[in-house]
């Protein structure tokens, strides 16, 4: 088993927590818009023979919020001073969902910051058909469900949100509530100029998506590889919104021979 | 003391049992509405308020929510211009603009200052929130929510007192140009009341402003908890919180009987009534809740509206896509509600003597210098709702009065909120009394109390 280590640096001007675990070439990693769930199977396997670099996200209970931080963009615009004053760049990325949407901002205001990026079923664009699920009013029982095909058949999920809610998990889950609302509330959870911005950009791009995903329609994906013309998809047959934790071996098979490349 | 009016202008002809299906009356198609009906409901309820003036109220309060036949002021502001004009002396209260959701602070100050001037002066402002519904319909961000209120506030203020023009740019808000050009007829600015169902972060921020506070039929103990939140914070800003600092809004039904009154008060359950306003996870949208809020929350014990026990995943969601509710058995349900809140006095209902003798049990206990009676809510007709009004007006309010006058209750009008002043280290005086509803077994002495 990977050791994993939380730690606190100072970077950008601000405090924030990192996750850290396994060895080799850092791979920066944008958990989703319900925070960071702990280290599962695909972090190990990844970790095998990379070092994974977790922030948790401003105002998601552990790394302080940013009041100046309004937006994706402004995020994507910390997150990539932190990656510079590290001196990262370039590196390879995988954002997930709403995390997704971050890295893409990155890539769109520097274009050199990545050298591979894996987008998992990223919010951020405006679907060209269906919506991006809204989550807001759903109860987060209901929202959480939402994000896997089979939450019964999915032992990591049931690993994940099984058993009682502690106040803590509580109080983390109404963080991450609020962090995203305040970013993603309008437009919801994409930005109209990111297309535009992503237009050109070479940086190879890995767009991993599961065709039974209830919360990021196709359409998402076919915004991406519109905007950023030669994109590879991944499809994994039968996931949901998270792959990783439902067909973990099939996503990881997929992003670690993407990277390789 | 001042008695007021209110009602929430149902629209009276929403089919019940499309409201049962829906599990609330926040996002129930708007299939429903028929606009004949409404324009009646619209009509009538401007009739209505004019015959509160006739009957002696001295207030008429409106409030606002949207996309619910819960109540149809949708656009408040404009039924009180409706008023404005259309009654002579009753002061007008709104309960109030939910200045977070309409985005719009300087455009919210011009039509107030039109009400205003239109009235000659007898507009009483209030701000809310919204409920949390209203930042969905209305794609207000919940997680600014305070700050959006805080701020609109602030800039409403500032543009109805400072000479214009003057650039305002803020966090939220942005105006390179104030100069609204009517301005209200009170001087500086109409009264501002604040409605509110227990916040204390609501009931603090009342007290700093020296704003009067009005518990929309809260439970009567945490009401009082509430009153000495207010008081205490007063003290901070030297001076002694009193019966002018507090209003209380109460659904009222009289009737001949007992019987008759309870039968009528069947109307404020009607749809599963206030509890079914909105859906719980439209009333807690992410951010809306400030931390101390969601840590009091957390504690809940486990399967609160979350419930996202793992256990308990599979069960819950099956349950619910069962469906085939019986709604004799809601409704049975829903009437013993009815007969616990009756009990804890959130709601009054009996002939003229029950009443009486019950709203001043809450006017001992409370001590508002705003009293204000809450008309039925569901499909009852217009000479019921009127019966109600008038058998209040003529049976109740009278010796309420008498009592107010006995018992000392002083309104915003007869005491300035704030005028009396505190030297610093001075204790403070009771702002309300606890002991009749210790002797009614309402409330637990602080003895008695489990500890937290």
């Amino acid at each position: 088993m990977t050791t994993v280590s939380e730690e606190t640096i100072q970077a950008a001007g601000a405090e924030l927590v990192i996750v850290k675990g396994g060895s080799g070439r850092p791979l920066l990693i944008f958990h989703d818009e319900m925070g960071y769930t702990g280290w599962m199977t695909w972090n190990e396997e990844l970790a095998l023979d990379r070092t994974l670099l977790i922030p948790l996200q401003p105002g998601f209970g552990k790394t302080p919020r940013l009041n100046w931080v309004r937006t994706y963009r402004d995020l994507a615009g910390y997150y990539s001073q932190v990656v510079r004053e590290l001196k990262l760049e370039p590196l390879e990325a995988v954002g997930f969902s709403a995390g997704g949407f971050i890295a893409a901002e990155m890539l769109a205001a520097d274009p050199k910051i990545f050298r591979r990026l894996v987008l998992v079923a990223p919010m951020g664009i405006k679907p060209a058909q269906g919506e991006i699920l809204d989550f807001f009013p759903l109860s987060v029982r209901a929202h959480l469900r939402a994000t896997v095909a089979d939450p019964e058949g999915t032992p990591e999920f049931g690993k994940i949100y099984g058993g009682e809610m502690t106040p803590a998990q509580f109080e983390a889950f109404e963080d991450a509530r609020a962090e995203t609302s305040r970013l993603g509330w309008e437009p919801y959870m994409h930005n109209p100029s990111l297309p535009h911005l992503l237009r050109g950009i070479g940086t190879p791009t890995l767009l991993v998506w599961g065709s039974k995903d209830q919360v990021v329609p196709r359409g998402c994906i076919e915004a991406y590889q519109k905007a950023l013309g030669a994109a590879q998809v991944v499809e994994i047959p039968g996931a949901g919104h998270r792959p990783e934790i439902e067909r973990p071996l099939e996503f990881v098979k997929a992003v670690s021979k993407f990277l390789a490349g | 003391m001042l008695i007021g009016y209110f009602t929430e202008r149902p629209y009276r002809s929403v089919p019940e049992e499309e409201v049962f299906k829906n599990r609330s009356f926040f996002g129930l198609s708007n299939r429903f509405f028929d606009p004949v009906k409404g324009s009646e409901d619209y009509r009538y309820y401007i009739e209505e308020y004019k015959y509160a003036e006739e009957l002696g109220f001295d207030l008429v309060a409106l409030n606002e929510h949207h996309g619910n036949p819960f109540c149809l002021g949708s656009v408040m502001n404009v039924e009180a211009a409706v008023l404005a004009y259309a009654t002579k002396k009753v002061r007008i209260v709104l309960i109030g603009n939910p200045l977070p959701v309409l985005k719009h602070p300087l455009r919210m100050a011009e039509e107030l200052a039109e009400i205003d001037l239109i009235s000659q002066g007898r507009l009483v402002t209030g701000w809310v929130r919204g409920a949390g519904s209203e930042q969905f319909f209305n794609n207000a961000n919940p997680a600014y929510n305070r700050e959006l209120f805080n701020e609109a506030h602030d800039f409403i203020i500032q543009a109805w007192t400072r000479p214009g023009p003057f650039r305002y740019e803020g966090e939220h808000f942005h105006y390179r140009h104030v100069n609204p050009w009517a301005l209200p007829y009170q001087k500086p600015h109409p009264p501002i009341w604040i409605p509110g169902i227990l916040s204390p972060e609501t009931v603090r921020w009342c007290a700093e402003h020296r704003y009067p506070y009005i518990g929309l039929g809260t439970e009567l103990g945490p009401t009082c908890d509430l009153w000495d939140i207010y008081a205490d914070e007063a003290v901070k800003y030297g001076y002694q919180a009193g019966t002018e600092n507090f209003g209380y809004l109460l659904p009222t039904v009289v009737a001949e009987t007992d019987e008759k009154a309870h039968a009528l008060a069947q109307n404020f359950i009607f749809g599963g009534g206030q509890n079914a306003f909105a859906l719980p996870e439209y009333a807690m949208p992410a951010g809306y809740n400030s931390k101390t809020a969601i840590r009091m929350l957390a504690k809940q014990p486990t399967g609160s509206w979350l419930g996202v026990s793992g256990d308990n995943l599979q069960r819950l969601t099956k349950e619910e896509q069962r469906g085939g509710v019986d709604y004799s058995e809601v409704k049975k349900k829903l009437d013993a509600g009815l007969r616990r809140i009756e009990g804890r006095l959130q709601l009054v209902a009996g002939s003229p003597k029950t009443v009486l003798e019950k709203v001043k049990v809450i006017l001992s206990v409370l001590r508002p210098g705003v009293f204000i009676m809450f008309n039925v809510q569901g499909p009852a007709s217009n000479e019921q709702r009127m019966g109600n009004m008038r058998m209040f007006a003529r049976e109740v309010m009278p010796a309420l009065r008498e009592y107010g006058r006995e018992i000392g209750l002083l309104d915003a009008f007869q005491k300035e909120p704030g005028s009396t002043r505190l030297a610093a280290g001075a204790a403070r005086g009771a702002v309300n009394d606890r002991e009749p509803l210790y002797e009614l077994g309402l409330y637990r002495r602080p003895e008695q109390r489990p500890q937290a």
